[in-house]
Order: structure tokens, then C-alpha cells, then sequence
């Protein structure tokens, strides 16, 4: 890990000295700047704010929208709400897996794309829904995801 | 801005904004939910900013961004005032064109709402069935709101329930006030709020909390996001009245990961809130001090579940612990603490307004107010639907949701989350309320319905929740751990063709002892799916597993694809969409599926015009031989 990313940990870090209840906050912080939270940020929080990295450890690996790994360039979200479910999201997914020769929660190797479900965006008008980056694409199907994924380089 | 410091001072500014506006001033409004935001919103709201300075209207046309209006089908949703004209499905294209009708107080036809069974335009908003059909007590001011301006919620009243609690009320009339409105929770259970309330209030111990639950888990439901993202001032009003009655003055707003928006808006309305002097301390020169935090979640279902939701605060691992002590006297750090769903706040400052006696003559028996659902799924207006408890499943379904699409046929309507149940159509006619869904084997949960039409497989449905409540069982107790893993597992065979007799009564008998002993609600309601579909459509697991047949065609393993040689013209649109190269065929030459590549995507089944229908879907039979080389040529007759 660079210098630079651990400036930015001991940054947050500062905004949070002396409160109460703050391990979740904190990691989520340190979650959406790095995009990741990696072990040498997990060994930092433990020596600034004399918390066992264990418990700290047990918060990260917890939660889903903390990861221990590094991702992709471009994450896409495959919306497997009840929604688009019956819309047929789960044809999505499997598009998706067989395209990128990867699993659910998997990065491809080339480190461009990371493959995640979430369990509904609450747009189910738009439903079966995939979010790539943020940029939603609705009423997909599964001959469309090939061209989808294409336009991310 | 200084503080206001009391009611009267709260009136004096309400008068003076509204003076400051013209009520005859056009202002084009959009919805900003995250539905419409999905549409494009941001982009027809720069349109139409730009397009205003275009035409050199600025000053004369406003702008306002909403929260939520709910008819997601039809995003983005733009609405003129004053006329409360309303236009569907608007894009950057169209700026133009309305601004220009604004200008001249005319109608763009074309963006009118058509409805669809007397192919009538409908040019206001409130007179489109989807809302005619509506009581929008709670969620109607959203439309309204600029939810980051707290002077539109000021505009319509806003903060006038606080006051009146605060100077003209005891806690314990505010308390008796909720008590007899019978206001039960909106987020699952239905308890009664003013008990909660009272428990909370009567335990010892200090200091005592207030929580807002917006720890939105359930798939398919988002009418709390809506609230939280589209009126946040109505939840935080709520939250400190009921500070009030029960003697806390610390509250918290726990909200998922997953809502951004909620997070800034509430985050701006509880600094605006302090700024007037509506949060914070000695409000409205009434002794009473009261502040709020924001608490973001991290992504876990099992978090909303309220003891989880109390340790997560603490900043630890938000799972559940057993509740021999109840939350409400030992809470978050040991204090007591009181726990509401947004939606039950929302109503708070409704009560105090209007009286327990107009709330309680809302709804039916014992389920009293309005609940807000989000109708979803194969349903032709998706979007939020605000009804008097006890109104049928018929009337939410068929007349605000306009029906299942593409001419289907209604199966079940799955409601309360994953710990919910599937009401087939005898039960149209119901009356939805706590009570009732629960006798149906179902339950209310935060309100979610989606809606599921003849191509939904019951036996995949189950599977489909397992398989969400498996991966969000926080592992502690081993009932849920692995009794759902084990029921997960034996779905999952029924629906991939490796099921056996037996499997229908062991899936009971693993269904009772999850049940009966998981230490937590998730656990103690997951197999609510497997009961439910088991008690209406038993027969469709059977075939599963005696016939291995998918009646639906849902189940792929069990489903196969072919192309009936009668019936196909070898257009080559299937084969030239079908994404792993499965249909062999050519011009004049009739397709064959190769079953070895078939992926069963459906593709192929979805895009054969309907003029030939020549792709059928077979379960629970072999698939006929492909036709000779011979037979696969197709003689055209010249006419």
C-alpha cells in the first residue's frame, strides 16, 4: 500500500478521535475513498484508536458493503430484488458470470471488471436493472449485457 | 437565520414565506427519487434550466426538484404548477417544448398521461387513476417538498405539531394522544407505537434513546426511502415529539448503505432543523432539548432486525441478541430505547394535528391510518401506493396498479419481505391489513408487494428467498445457520431435477424447528416462503419432483427449448440474437436448437414474432428429435 492511500486512512482517522461508536463509520469512510479497505488500513485503525484488529477485522468482513479485496475498475451491479427476479434478473447474472468467466462478488483477473448482486435498488419500475459505476440500464436482457459490458473500456 | 423561539414565531415565518410567493408563479417541479434519478432526471432537470435561460425566462419560470411522487412507472415525472399540470415519461428532448407551453399557458398533448382503458388524455395530475384511487395522507406533501429546503415543509405547516406538543401539551397527554389514534408499527410486526412508546418511558435508567429504522432491507419495497429522501423534516418531526413523550434526548436515524440520497437529505434537513431552532436545545422556549445523529448502515439485512440495529450503533457487528430484556429497557449502551419504522414516525405529527380520533376513523378494525406499499413486479404502475389499511388486494392490484401486463394472468401477490408469504387469487378480495395477511399465512412487513403473473415458478420463488435469507443470516444461532442452508439445499434440488419423495414433508419438519428456535425474527420467519407457496401450491412441487416438471418454465434445468420445424419460417432473428450460438438454421432453412449450447436464457422464446411462435418451451418431457436435413428445407410457393 502507498504512503499516499495511508495519509489518507490517518485523515479519516482524525475526523473520528474521541467518539463513541464509530468503527462502522469509520471503515465505510475508508471503504468508499480507497474503494477497498486493505489489511495495512485495518493494522492502522488497531494502532491509532488501541482497538484489537481482530474486532475491527470481524466489522469488515461483516458487512457487505465493505471489501478486503481490491476491485475492478468498473463494478456492476446486478439488481436480484424480488422485482426483478420475476423479471427475469437471474438470466442477468448468469449472462453477466458466463461474459466474464467470473462468480458472483468475483474481480476478472485483468482487475477491470468486478461482478456484485444487490438485493434491490429500489427501482423496480426499470426492473430487470444492472448499474455499472453508478449509470443505471433498465429493462435489460440477457442479449443486451454483451453490448452493455462492451461500452465500459 | 435566527432560532425561533416559539410557535408564534414559527406561524409569523410561515406567513412570510408564504407571502413571498407568488402562488400564480408557474414552476415546473420534477421528481428526484431514486426511480426517476435512474430515468435521467438530473439530465431533463438541466435541460430545463438551460432552456429557460434560453428563452429568457429566468425569474419567471421556477424550478423546483421534488421528492418522490411514486408513479415510478411513468418517470420522469414533471408537474406544473399551478395548474398541477402533469407530463410522464419526460426527457432532455422535450424541455423545449414544454417551457414554451408554460410560457404561453398551453398543454403539451403529447406528454399527457393516456389511460389505457378509455385511451382518454389526462391532463392533472391528482385525476390519473393511479392517484384518484390514493388517500395520501403521509406521502402526499412529497410532491410538494423540495426535501432540501426546509422552508417548503415550513410553507405547508411543517414543525406546527412539534409546537403544539411541546407548549400546549404534557408528554403524557402526547403519549395518550398516540395511545388511543391505535397507530401500530409500520415496520413489520405491527405493535402497538403508543405501548412502545409507554414502555420506553417507564423503564428506568437514563439517558433513553429514539430511533428511526430506515435499515430498508426487504427486496422490492422502497416507500421508506421515499419518505426518507422526499420529506425528511415529516420523520425528524415525529422522532421529537416522540422524544418528548417518552423523556429521551438523544435520537438516531439508522439508514441503509444503499440510500445515498436519504443519508444527504437527512443529513441537510437535521442541520437546517437545528439552524431554526427546531432541533437542538431549550426548542421553541420549551425547556425540551433533543438532537439527532445519522448512523449509516454497511450492507446487512439481519441489521434492521431492532436489537442488531441497536449494537450496530455502537459501531460493533449488528447482529441480534436474545430479548428476554427488552430493547425498551436496555437498549443502545444499556439504555432504554424506543425503535420506530420511518413510516411510523411520518404519522406522529399527523396525530397530533388532526386528533387520535380522525386517525383512528382512517382504515379498519384495529388498523388504523394508511400504510404506503410498493407496488412492484409484473404489475403495469409500478411505483408507491398510499391506501387506508383494510382496502383489497383487488383494488391496489387492478385499479391504482392497472393489472399484469401483456394480457397474463394473475398467480400470487408475495408480500412482507423474504419473511413474508404468496396470497394466491382467491384471496383478491381480502382486506389488507396486519391481521388479516397474517391469517393468510403472510404478513405486512414494511409494505412491500410484488406482484407475480402465470411465468412464476412457486418452488423458484421459495428458493429465491432461501437463498437471500442464507446469505443474510448472521450465523450466530444455528437453527437459522443452518437449517436455512439445509431447506436452501433442498429447493435447489426440487428445482434442479434432483429432488426425491420425501423432500415435501422433511422441508416441513426442518420448517417447524427453524420456526420454533432461531433466536431472531429472520430465522423464526424464514420459511414463511416455503409454508405459504407449500400451502397454495403443493402440487407444483409435486410435479417438480414426481414429473420433473417446472409448470411455469422458470426452472431451468427442468426446462428445455425447441423450435417446432411446423411452425418456423427461418426469419433468423432468433438466431442471430441468441447469445451463445445455439440455433443452427440459415435462409430457407428451418432452426434446430442445439441443446448442448443452450444456455436457456429464454432469448430465443422472447423474441420469435408473435405471427409464427415457433419457439415452445418443454418440461417435464423429452424434447423431440430435430428434423432431418431434408425436412429443414423450406420450399417457398411464389404466389
Amino acid at each position: 500500500m502507498v504512503t499516499v492511500e495511508l495519509d489518507k486512512v490517518d485523515e479519516i482517522i482524525d475526523g473520528y478521535v474521541g467518539e463513541e461508536g464509530i468503527l462502522i463509520q469509520l471503515l465505510l469512510d475508508i471503504q468508499s475513498e480507497l474503494n477497498w479497505i486493505p489489511k495495512e488500513a485495518l493494522e492502522r485503525i488497531s494502532e491509532r484508536l488501541k482497538i484489537p484488529v481482530s474486532q475491527i477485522y470481524r466489522i469488515a468482513s461483516f458487512y457487505k458493503a465493505m471489501s478486503l479485496t481490491p476491485r475492478g475498475k468498473h463494478i456492476i451491479n446486478v439488481c436480484l430484488g424480488t422485482a426483478c427476479h420475476v423479471r427475469g434478473g437471474q438470466r442477468i447474472m448468469d449472462r453477466a458470470k458466463e461474459l466474464l468467466g467470473i462468480k458472483e462478488g468475483e474481480t476478472t483477473p485483468d482487475m477491470k471488471f468486478t461482478l456484485e448482486r444487490v438485493n434491490c435498488l429500489g427501482c423496480c419500475a426499470l426492473g430487470p436493472v444492472v448499474v455499472v459505476d453508478g449509470e443505471y440500464h433498465g429493462k435489460v436482457a440477457p442479449a443486451k449485457v454483451e453490448k452493455t459490458l462492451k461500452s465500459y473500456d | 437565520m435566527p432560532k425561533l423561539n416559539s410557535p408564534a414565531e414559527l406561524e409569523e415565518l410561515r406567513q412570510e414565506t408564504l407571502a413571498k410567493r407568488d402562488p400564480n408563479k408557474p414552476c415546473i417541479t420534477l421528481c428526484s427519487g431514486t426511480g426517476c434519478h435512474a430515468y435521467g432526471s438530473e439530465k431533463v432537470n438541466a435541460a430545463f434550466a438551460e432552456e429557460i435561460k434560453k428563452q429568457g425566462l429566468e425569474g419567471e419560470i421556477d424550478i423546483r426538484r421534488t421528492g418522490c411522487h411514486g408513479f415510478c412507472e411513468r418517470g420522469t415525472l414533471v408537474v406544473i404548477y399551478p395548474k398541477e399540470i402533469c407530463y410522464t415519461n419526460v426527457q432532455p428532448e422535450d424541455a423545449a417544448e414544454v417551457v414554451q407551453s408554460v410560457k404561453e399557458s398551453k398543454v403539451v398533448d403529447r406528454l399527457l398521461y393516456t389511460d389505457p382503458v378509455t385511451g382518454e388524455k389526462i391532463t392533472y395530475e391528482l385525476e390519473i387513476p393511479f392517484y384518484a384511487n390514493q388517500q395520501r395522507t403521509i406521502f402526499g406533501p412529497n410532491r410538494r417538498i423540495d426535501p432540501q429546503n426546509i422552508e417548503d415543509y415550513l410553507a405547508l405547516g411543517g414543525y406546527r405539531a412539534l409546537a403544539k406538543a411541546l407548549t400546549q401539551m404534557t408528554p403524557e397527554a402526547v403519549l395518550e394522544e398516540v395511545k388511543r389514534s391505535n397507530l401500530r408499527g409500520r415496520g413489520g410486526g405491527g405493535f402497538s407505537t403508543g405501548r412502545k412508546w409507554e414502555a420506553t418511558r417507564d423503564a428506568p435508567g437514563e439517558p433513553k434513546y429514539v430511533i428511526v429504522n430506515c435499515d430498508e432491507g426487504d427486496p422490492g419495497a422502497y416507500m421508506n426511502r421515499a419518505l426518507m429522501e422526499g420529506n425528511p423534516h415529516s420523520v425528524l418531526e415525529g422522532l421529537a415529539i416522540g422524544a418528548y413523550a417518552i423523556g429521551s434526548h438523544e435520537g438516531f436515524i439508522y439508514v441503509r448503505a444503499e440510500y445515498p440520497l436519504a443519508v444527504e437529505n437527512v443529513g441537510i434537513a437535521i442541520r437546517q432543523a437545528e439552524e431554526y431552532g427546531l432541533l437542538g436545545e431549550n426548542i421553541f422556549g420549551s425547556g425540551f432539548d433533543f438532537k439527532v445523529k445519522v448512523h449509516r448502515g454497511a450492507g446487512a439485512f439481519v441489521s434492521g432486525e431492532s436489537s442488531a440495529l441497536m449494537t450496530a450503533i455502537e459501531g460493533k457487528v449488528g447482529e441480534p441478541r436474545p430479548k428476554y430484556i427488552h430493547t425498551s429497557e436496555k437498549g443502545i449502551w444499556d439504555g432504554p430505547s424506543c425503535l420506530n419504522n420511518v413510516e411510523t414516525w411520518a404519522n406522529v405529527p399527523l396525530i397530533i394535528n388532526n386528533g387520535a380520533a380522525w386517525f383512528d376513523s382512517i382504515g379498519s378494525e384495529r388498523n388504523t391510518g394508511t400504510k404506503i406499499f410498493s407496488l412492484v413486479g409484473k404489475v403495469n404502475n409500478t411505483g408507491l401506493v398510499e391506501v387506508p389499511l383494510g382496502t383489497s388486494l383487488r383494488h391496489i392490484i387492478y385499479n391504482i396498479g392497472g393489472g399484469i401486463p401483456g394480457g397474463k394472468k394473475f398467480k400470487v401477490v408475495q408480500t412482507g419481505g423474504p419473511s413474508g408469504g404468496c396470497i394466491p387469487e382467491q384471496f383478491l378480495d381480502s382486506p389488507i391489513d396486519f391481521d388479516e395477511l397474517t391469517k393468510l399465512g403472510s404478513m405486512m412487513g414494511s409494505g412491500g408487494m410484488i406482484v407475480m403473473d402465470e411465468d412464476t415458478c412457486m418452488v423458484d420463488t421459495a428458493r429465491y428467498f432461501l437463498d437471500f435469507l442464507s446469505d443474510e443470516s448472521c450465523g450466530k444461532c444455528t437453527p437459522c445457520r443452518e437449517g436455512i442452508r439445509q431447506m436452501l439445499g433442498i429447493l435447489t434440488d426440487i428445482c434442479e431435477g434432483r429432488s426425491k419423495e420425501g423432500d415435501i414433508e422433511l422441508l416441513e419438519e426442518l420448517a417447524e424447528v427453524v420456526k420454533d428456535t432461531s433466536l431472531c425474527a429472520l430465522g423464526g420467519t424464514a420459511p414463511n416462503p416455503i409454508l405459504t407457496t407449500l400451502r397454495y401450491f403443493r402440487d407444483e412441487y409435486k410435479a417438480h419432483i414426481e414429473q420433473k416438471k417446472c409448470p411455469a418454465f422458470v426452472c431451468k434445468e427442468l426446462t428445455s427449448y425447441y423450435i417446432d420445424p411446423a411452425k418456423c419460417e427461418a426469419c433468423m432473428i432468433c438466431l442471430r440474437n441468441c447469445p451463445t450460438g445455439a440455433i443452427d438454421g440459415g435462409k430457407g432453412k428451418i432452426h434446430v436448437v442445439d441443446q448442448s449450447k443452450c444456455t436457456k436464457c429464454g432469448t430465443c422464446f422472447d423474441i420469435c414474432p408473435d405471427r409464427f411462435n415457433a419457439v415452445v418451451r418443454i418440461s417435464g418431457e423429452p424434447v423431440p428429435p430435430p428434423p432431418s436435413e431434408e425436412e429443414r428445407v423450406i420450399v417457398r410457393v411464389e404466389k
